[in-house]
C-alpha cells in the first residue's frame, strides 16, 4: 500500500514547518502578538506575585524574627480571598483577549488557510498552526510574567521588612509556583486559541477562498 | 494510445441557499475530461464556473451528481484521502494569485511538496528548477508583494505543478493581468500541458485562450450549452469575437 504510506507520511512530517510557519505569522503581525503576550505576561505576573507573596509570608509567619511576624498577623485572612478572585478574573481576561487577537488572526488569514487546504493542508495542520502560534506567545509570555511576579514580590518584602527576609524565602515553593504559573499561562494561551482554530479547520476550502476580507 | 478519462462529472447540481431562497447555480453538469487535454470553460459571469471548479477540484461538495478523479468518486474520500488528491493530483491556480503573502516566491513553491512529504533539500532543489522553468530563477528569494502581477502568476503556476499533478484548474488565470502577460501565462500552460501532458482545465472569458485549446465548453446559467472542438473552433472565432463586440 505505497499510497497508504505516503499519505501517513504526509500526516507526520509537518510539525517542524508548522512550528516555523506560525513562528512567522507572529512576526508578521508582530504588534498584535505583543499586546497579546504582553496580556498573558500581565495575568502571569499577578498569579506569580499572589502565590510568591502568600508563600513567603507563610513562611515567615511560621520561621520569620517576632517583629516580622506582628506585622503579619495584622493583615487579615480576607484579603486572601479578594486576591485570589481577582487572579482568577485577570486569567478569565486573557483567555477572552488571545481568543479575540486569534479570532482576528482567523478572518484576516481566511483566504491563506483556504489555499493551504487546496495546497495539501490537513485541517489538523491548520488547527496546529493556531494553536502553535499561541503557545508560542503563552510561553514567552508566562516565563516573563513569571519572573516579573516573582522578583517584584522578593524585592517588595526586602524594602518592607529588609534583608532579613532573603534568610527566609521558601526557594522551593517559589520554584513549584512560578511552575505553575508559567504552565497555566500555556494552558490559557492554548484554550483561547481552540475555538479559532477549530473554526478555521471547518472551512470548506473554497468558501475561505470566496471570502474577501 | 488509450484515451485515458481524468475527469468525470455525472449530473452534477449546486444549490446555494440565500435564507430560504433556493439558488440553483449548476443544474445537472455532464463532462468528460481526457489525460492531457487542454480545455478551456467559457460562459458569462454568474455562470457557474467557479462553481464547477470547486467541485471538479474537490473544493466544496456538490449537492447531487457525482465527481469522479481518475475513476475514483470523490464523495467517498475520507480528509486524508481529500488532502493527498489537492496536494498530489491536482494543481490550483486563481485568478488573485493566492500566494501566501509571508513567504518567499521559493517557500510558495516548496509549500505543496511539504504536504506531500518531500524532504527539504530536495523539496528545494525542485522549487528552484520550476521557478526557473517559469521564468523566475532570479526572483527565487522574493515575497509576492515585491513582484508585478504577472510574476505572481508565475509562482503560482510553478507551485501548482510542483508536484506533478495530473490536473492544472485555472479559474481565470488571466483575469488580472494584461494581454500580454496574460498570453505568456497561457503559453507557459500550455507549454507544460504539452510536455508534462498533464490536462489543463482552465475558465476565462478571454478568447485568446481559446486559440491554445483542444475543447471549449460554453456554460450558461449553469449547464453546459455546447462542447466545441478545437477543429470546429477556428471557424467560429470570428463569429464569436463579434458576438463579444456586439
Ligand atoms: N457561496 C455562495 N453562496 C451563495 N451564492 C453563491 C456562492 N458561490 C456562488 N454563488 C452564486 O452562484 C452563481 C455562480 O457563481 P460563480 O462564481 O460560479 O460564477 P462564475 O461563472 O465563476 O462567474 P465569474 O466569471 O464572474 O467568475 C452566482 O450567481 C453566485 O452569486
Ligand atoms: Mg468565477
Amino acid at each position: 500500500m505505497a499510497e497508504e504510506e505516503k499519505i501517513k507520511r504526509q500526516v507526520v512530517l509537518s510539525h517542524k514547518d508548522a512550528f516555523k510557519i506560525s513562528l512567522r505569522s507572529i512576526r508578521i503581525r508582530f504588534g498584535r502578538s505583543v499586546i497579546v503576550t504582553a496580556s498573558i505576561c500581565l495575568g502571569v505576573a499577578f498569579l506569580t506575585s499572589v502565590l510568591t507573596s502568600n508563600s513567603i509570608s507563610n513562611n515567615l509567619l511560621q520561621r520569620g524574627p517576632e517583629e516580622i511576624r506582628v506585622i503579619l498577623q495584622t493583615i487579615e485572612e480576607g484579603s486572601r480571598s479578594r486576591q485570589i478572585w481577582l487572579v482568577t478574573l485577570s486569567l478569565l481576561v486573557c483567555v477572552v483577549g488571545i481568543t479575540n487577537s486569534m479570532l482576528m488572526s482567523v478572518t484576516e488569514r481566511c483566504k491563506e488557510i483556504g489555499t493551504m487546504k487546496c495546497l495539501g493542508a490537513l485541517n489538523r495542520f491548520v488547527i496546529e498552526l493556531f494553536i502553535l502560534e499561541s503557545a508560542l506567545q503563552g510561553v514567552i509570555g508566562s516565563f516573563v510574567g513569571a519572573f516579573i511576579g516573582m522578583t517584584g514580590i522578593v524585592i517588595l518584602f526586602l524594602l518592607r521588612y529588609g534583608g532579613v527576609v532573603i534568610h527566609f524565602l521558601p526557594l522551593l515553593s517559589l520554584l513549584k509556583y512560578s511552575f505553575f504559573a508559567v504552565l497555566l499561562g500555556i494552558v490559557i494561551s492554548i484554550l483561547g486559541a481552540v475555538y479559532p482554530a477549530y473554526l478555521s479547520s471547518r472551512m470548506e476550502p473554497a468558501e475561505a477562498i470566496r471570502r474577501e476580507v | 494510445m488509450p484515451k485515458e478519462m481524468v475527469v468525470r462529472v455525472m449530473d452534477l447540481r449546486k444549490n446555494y441557499f440565500l435564507g430560504k431562497i433556493r439558488l440553483e447555480v449548476l443544474k445537472g453538469i455532464e463532462l468528460e475530461i481526457l489525460r492531457g487535454e487542454y480545455i478551456s470553460i467559457m460562459g458569462p459571469s454568474g455562470s457557474g464556473k467557479t462553481t464547477l471548479f470547486n467541485m471538479i477540484g474537490g473544493l466544496d461538495k456538490p449537492t447531487e451528481g457525482k465527481v469522479y478523479i481518475d475513476e475514483v468518486d470523490v464523495a467517498q474520500l475520507d480528509a486524508y484521502e481529500l488532502a493527498w488528491l489537492r496536494c498530489r493530483k491536482i494543481g490550483y491556480i486563481f485568478q488573485t494569485f493566492n500566494l501566501i503573502p509571508v513567504m518567499t516566491a521559493l517557500e510558495n513553491v516548496t509549500l505543496p511538496m511539504i504536504f506531500a512529504g518531500v524532504g527539504h533539500d530536495e523539496s528545494v532543489e525542485k522549487g528552484i528548477e520550476i521557478l526557473k522553468t517559469v521564468g523566475l530563477g532570479d526572483r527565487i528569494q522574493h515575497k509576492p508583494f515585491e513582484l508585478s502581477g504577472g510574476q505572481q502568476q508565475r509562482v503560482a503556476v510553478a507551485r501548482a505543478f510542483a508536484n506533478a499533478p495530473a490536473i492544472i484548474l485555472a479559474d481565470e488565470p488571466t483575469g488580472n493581468l494584461d494581454l500580454k502577460t496574460g498570453k505568456e501565462i497561457i503559453n507557459l500552460l500550455k507549454e507544460m500541458n504539452k510536455e508534462q501532458g498533464v490536462s489543463v482545465i482552465t475558465a476565462t472569458h478571454d478568447l485568446k485562450m481559446l486559440d491554445v485549446s483542444d475543447r471549449v465548453v460554453w456554460i450558461r446559467d449553469g449547464i453546459i450549452e455546447r462542447i466545441e472542438e478545437r477543429a470546429d473552433l477556428k471557424l467560429k472565432v470570428g463569429e464569436v469575437e463579434g458576438e463579444e463586440a456586439g
